[in-house]
């Protein structure tokens, strides 16, 4: 993929954004069903601390990098 | 030095809070301190690593590491063309969430110091929550800035800036699944080399038949990688993960990458396993041994470009000594951390020089390391 691509989507990412706010798509996930996803053991990441270090190895060990959730996101059932 | 190539990628997971960075959440206030050790092939690699995370006011976290990397290092590499050394490598990252309605903005700005190697990250994401919380979406982006020294040369000092694009997508799917999917560019422009590596060619005027001259890298990279996590909650209270990740850069470097994780909780304990296997083809300009002196434009026989298998099988355990629903004075929860993993790597191309084979029968090299971590969380 070039850097022309993912230009191309980046800007379907911020489009996305863009159309959110006039959206009316209907969770199909309410948030009194997210009980056992807002369970410790289904965090994404539990130990930041630990995975960031685990992470550093690898990269040091091995010769590819990224694309292991540094863009992050969550669950949003707090 | 080498040990220091992957500080900027981690940076901005560790700011971003991987994964568990909610878009209309501010992260959980806590702190974490580990300590971490790495033994294999020759190098020892200990340190403490400490978080401070807290929430200041009801739309701002404030987030802090310090971490360092004590090496002590008699590498393949450098028992066959330098001396054993000892180094030590401090880092510092300081970074702020700040929340606003269903939209999160985080800054953050790390240092990491060495006696031959300084390097400043600088980052920045956004985080937007979706359709009903269901969808989160991250725009991020790190501007790093590397100075390249030789600890043999006070004159030798060389830059290199780095440049990291991503997009991230956090989707629940089901009430029992919820996956992620990121994509990020990372481009790099200056010296790129280890300043103390060397290549090997054939050299018939040389008892072993083999010479040794400096590695001449490419002075560009650009790699983009698309990795794609899950994680399930099984019909009994137990989670089970799966991920997978592709790489490519304009170096020829491909790589698959996959890992399966089961989290098991069991009164006040957590146990988890994890096995990752990783496969990767070599940078074009890589080669175990050149046919002539300067035979390439660009040269390389550092290990970690060559092609390699990797595999980690890791077992962890977490105990909750301050319960959640108790507390103990300001603390709402704490827990001690302990992991091991066993980490293999083969390398296919890259011959071991130590033994007293002859030229054209070297054995391939195989590291096999150790890694332990153990450490105390506590929420407050």
């Amino acid at each position: 993929m070039k850097i022309n691509a993912f230009s191309r989507l980046v800007l379907l990412a911020i489009a996305m954004v863009a159309v959110s706010g006039c959206s009316n798509i209907e969770p199909w996930v309410k948030p009194y069903e997210r009980d056992r996803l807002a369970d410790p053991i289904m965090a994404l990441d539990t130990d930041p601390v630990s995975s960031a270090y685990i992470q550093h190895v690898y990269e040091a060990r091995e010769g590819a990098r990224g694309g292991e959730g540094a863009a992050g996101g969550g669950c949003g059932c707090n | 030095m080498k040990y220091s190539r992957g500080i900027v990628v981690t940076t901005l997971a560790l700011l971003a809070g991987v994964g568990t960075a909610q878009a209309g959440v501010l992260p959980e206030d806590r702190a974490d301190v580990l300590y971490h050790l790495y033994d294999g092939g020759g190098v020892e690699i200990d340190g403490p690593s400490v978080l401070v995370r807290k929430q200041v006011g009801k739309s701002t976290s404030f987030v802090a590491n310090y971490y360092v990397d004590m090496i002590s290092s008699a590498s393949i590499d450098v028992i066959t063309t330098a001396s054993p050394y000892t180094e030590e490598r401090t880092q510092w990252s300081l970074g702020m969430d700040y929340l606003r309605g269903n939209t999160t903005m985080r800054v953050g700005y790390t240092t990491s110091t060495e006696s031959d190697f300084d390097a400043k990250t600088y980052t920045f994401s956004v985080s937007q929550d979706m359709f009903g919380d269901m969808t989160t979406l991250t725009l991020s982006y790190a501007l790093g800035d590397d100075l390249v020294g030789r600890s043999d040369d006070p004159v030798f000092e060389r830059e290199n800036d780095r440049q990291q694009y991503g997009v991230g997508i956090t989707q629940i799917l089901t009430r029992n699944l919820i996956a992620t999917l990121n994509f990020e560019t990372i481009t790099d422009e200056g010296f790129l080399n280890n300043p103390y590596r060397s290549v090997r060619y054939l050299d018939a005027g040389s008892a072993l038949g083999y010479s040794y001259e400096p590695e001449l890298y490419p002075n560009t990279r650009t790699s983009n990688a698309v990795g794609l996590r899950a994680k399930y909650y099984l019909p009994y209270r137990a989670a089970l993960e799966g991920e997978y990740r592709l790489f490519k850069d304009s170096w020829d470097i491909d790589s698959h990458t996959v890992s399966l994780s089961y989290t098991h909780p069991m009164g006040p304990w957590v146990f988890s396993a994890k096995f990752r296997y990783h496969d990767q083809t070599g940078a074009h300009f890589y080669r175990d041994i050149f046919s002539r002196s300067e035979a390439t434009n660009f040269r390389g026989r550092d290990k970690e470009l060559s092609p390699l298998t990797s595999s980690t099988f890791k077992l962890g355990a977490s105990y909750e000594f301050i319960k959640d629903v108790e507390g103990w004075g300001f603390i709402k929860k704490g827990t001690v951390n302990v992991s091991y993993s066993a980490l293999t790597v083969d390398y296919e191309e890259f011959s071991n020089l130590s033994t007293s084979a002859l030229l054209g029968e070297e054995p391939l090299y195989v590291l096999d390391a150790d890694i332990f971590q153990v450490f105390f969380s506590i929420w407050y």
